[in-house]
């Protein structure tokens, strides 16, 4: 078992670990923060698949910038664990259930995939680094940047129509 | 890295979500699960990008580009995603001080 191995299985641990606290945790700036946790080993993920520029990417964007929103919010209505109201336990119950059942269907659906026993290539290849998807971003994929640039714009406007009355 | 270990670490992740979103009545944790099952997605159309496709296909040097971008550009949408469905959620708060999706059922009357 060599340190990639090791790591990985370290990342799956805390990844799934902190992701199960954001659910079951009252305090919503809890979750937020295991959330936070949860992208760290996400990014981890991805430094160790070699993709560096997403990695990065992904601590600034979300860890950055989307995290530190929920927790303006959460703090500009002043939630805490008792104003949480909670469904009763039945429901939270049939939830579990319908979850679990979603992921034994998946599980078995990838008993029968041709996927399986292909190796994702860790630490070797240089696709995830800034130069090449600099380059493939603005030749094969101009349309869509500039269209997503329209798609911000737009989202600005709505943010701001909504929240002004 | 066997890719099968990405899958069911992405298809746990995402079950998690799809928990949250089913078993919690906060709008806010709601979201934040949406949120957990897009990095889910992102997290294996990374793994993808890596899987030997370069031997496969020996003329293209960044074989598997396609997958990355796609996640820059899943990162685009939820961050516009996030700014307006937050914004929807201070309204709906300053509407009926509170956060709870149960009050949400006018449509139904």
């Amino acid at each position: 078992m060599d340190i990639t191995q090791v790591l990985f299985y370290a990342l799956s641990a805390m990844a799934l670990g902190s992701a199960i606290m954001v659910v079951i945790s009252r305090n919503p700036v809890h979750s937020v923060l295991w959330l936070i946790i949860t992208f760290f080993a996400i990014s981890g993920h991805y430094i160790l698949m070699n993709a560096q520029f997403l990695g990065i990417v992904n601590l600034i964007v979300y860890a950055g910038a989307i995290m530190v929103l929920f927790l303006f919010v959460i703090m500009l209505m002043n939630l805490n664990a008792e104003t949480e109201p909670q469904k009763n336990k039945w429901l939270k119950l049939a939830g579990v259930v319908a979850g679990g059942c979603l992921l034994l269907v998946l599980v078995a659906a990838l008993k029968q995939a041709e996927v399986k026993g292909k190796i994702a290539m860790l630490g070797t290849g240089d696709i995830g680094l800034i130069r090449n998807l600099g380059k493939a971003l603005f030749t094969d994929y101009v349309v869509p940047f500039e269209i997503s640039s329209v798609l911000f714009l737009s989202a600005m406007v709505g943010a701001v129509v909504i929240g002004k009355k | 890295m066997l890719i099968e270990r990405y899958i069911y670490l992405a298809i746990a992740l995402f079950c998690i979500g799809i928990v949250g979103v089913l078993a919690r009545r906060n709008a806010i944790i709601i979201f934040m699960c949406i949120e957990l099952m897009l990095n889910a997605v992102n997290l294996l159309l990374v793994a993808f990008s890596k899987m030997h496709l370069a031997a496969a296909l020996p003329g293209k040097a960044n074989a598997g580009i396609d997958g990355q971008l796609f996640v820059f550009f899943i990162m685009v949408v939820a961050a516009a995603e996030v700014s307006v469905g937050l914004a929807i959620i201070v309204m709906m708060y300053r509407n009926t001080h509170s956060v709870d999706v149960n009050f949400l059922n006018r449509l139904k009357h």
